[in-house]
């Protein structure tokens, strides 16, 4: 099957019905995506399929022919330069354990390129599906609205 | 899970051909109940095959047809929320749909998925009770109230792909679900209520997806204190890891009695 990784072109010969989750970190080794919960609750395996956020442990790999999938690798800019948001959870310590961080970076992102208008409140529920087992939310959010306006 | 065949059809006459014609296969749309299932081995019987449904474009989208609002079984939630045609007409479907997952489950969950898989803790499942929605297969209409017959069993045959779910225009109805939190919950008690004609759905309070027929028949003689009362004789609520049979019925007349006061001050 052939889809854009963060991109570039892919094309694998893969069992379409693995979780595209398992092919990222396996067969392509690209390990920023993580394993939380493997059932759409904690968000830590989120990636972008067309722009959308989603939980990549319930994507079956082939579902992706033709689609664009950008995960936590694609997010810097060019020549490995952090992305603006990325820079603001650096600069807000919005990591503590990181486990989250990826997924969280993800949706945030996702949710910024609806609107860069955003409260509190917008950013509170436009993470709502992402967990932070450390608990570290107030600087997550601090970092997010940063990028809004 | 590795040796599931992965199909993935041109159309749907092609999935529907491909399902009458391919035992122990699985249709697939957003993959928010089904993927997890698959990976945890727990699909009874073991399927052989999953059908790829999300992609089909006759399977997506909202349309407004002749005072019918169609929607397609494979159109996400998110799809729905952003729906002018559903905030306009089945508002209380967009505010179900909010309710559901967050962002990520909203981006992938359906209709379609919702039913097919007919949890009685289905949000979205309440609201088309309470519009006495039409389930659209590639064979027949099958009204909503003939559709759930028992703890996640539903009307379909082996072989019977649902396509759409069809709605009547012109019902107010309301809705609440009651959860742990507001995101990512799945729901303790969820109802959704139509004063005229009367119709009052309630989920997580018995095996299936349920309208409240004796609550119904006090609602329609205009009384909504016996409608409150008479509620609490028509669900079965069980004591589970989410809650307990006592609260379920406590919250289900509350809820009730709020959604029923909310209508009587519009």
């Amino acid at each position: 099957m052939r889809f854009t990784l963060n991109g570039t072109a892919v094309s694998l010969d893969v069992a379409g019905a693995r979780r595209l989750l398992d092919v990222l970190r396996e067969d392509l080794q690209l390990t920023g995506t993580k394993e939380g919960c493997g059932e759409g609750e904690c968000g830590a395996c989120s990636v972008l399929i067309d722009g959308q956020v989603v939980d990549s442990c319930l994507v079956a790999v082939g579902q992706m022919e033709g689609r664009d999938v950008v995960t936590v690798e694609g997010l810097a800019l060019q020549h490995g330069k952090l992305s603006q948001l990325q820079q603001a959870f650096i600069e807000h310590g919005a990591a503590q354990c990181g486990i989250c961080t990826p997924g969280m970076l993800l949706a945030a992102h996702a949710l910024l390129q609806q609107s860069k208008r955003l409260d509190a409140d917008d950013v509170r529920e436009g993470l709502a599906g992402n967990l932070c087992r450390c608990t570290g939310y107030t600087k997550i959010i601090d970092a997010v609205l940063a990028c809004a306006k | 899970m590795r040796e599931v065949k992965f199909i993935r059809p041109k159309s749907l006459a092609d999935a529907v051909q491909i399902y009458r014609a391919t035992p122990g296969c699985r249709p697939l749309a957003g993959g928010t109940d089904l993927m997890v299932m698959l990976h945890a081995g727990t699909v009874r019987p073991a399927p052989q095959a999953v059908l790829d449904l999300w992609s089909l474009a006759e399977l997506k989208g909202v349309r407004l047809v002749n005072d019918v609002v169609e929607i397609g079984a494979a159109e996400s939630y998110t799809g729905i929320i952003g729906s002018q045609v559903v905030q306009q007409h089945l508002p209380a479907l967009a505010a179900a749909a909010r309710t559901i997952g967050a962002a990520q489950i909203q981006n992938r969950g359906t209709l379609g998925g919702n039913l097919a898989n007919a949890s009685p803790a289905g949000d979205t499942l309440p609201v088309l009770l309470a519009y006495d929605a039409v389930v659209a297969t590639d064979r027949r209409a099958i009204p909503i109230d003939m559709f759930f017959t028992g703890y996640r069993k539903t009307a379909l045959e082996s072989d019977e792909l649902i396509t759409a779910v069809q709605f009547p225009l012109g019902r107010e109805v309301a809705f609440r679900k009651v959860g742990t939190r507001a995101a990512q919950a799945i729901s303790k008690v969820v109802m959704a209520v139509s004063r005229q004609p009367a119709r009052i759905a309630i989920g997580s309070v018995a095996e299936v997806p349920l309208r409240a027929r004796r609550a119904e028949a006090a609602l329609n003689g205009g009384d909504v204190e016996g409608a409150v009362a008479a509620v609490a004789e028509d669900i079965r609520p069980i004591d589970d890891v989410r809650s307990t049979a006592a609260y379920r019925r406590a919250v289900t007349q509350n809820v009730l009695g709020g959604l029923l006061d909310a209508f009587a001050r519009r």
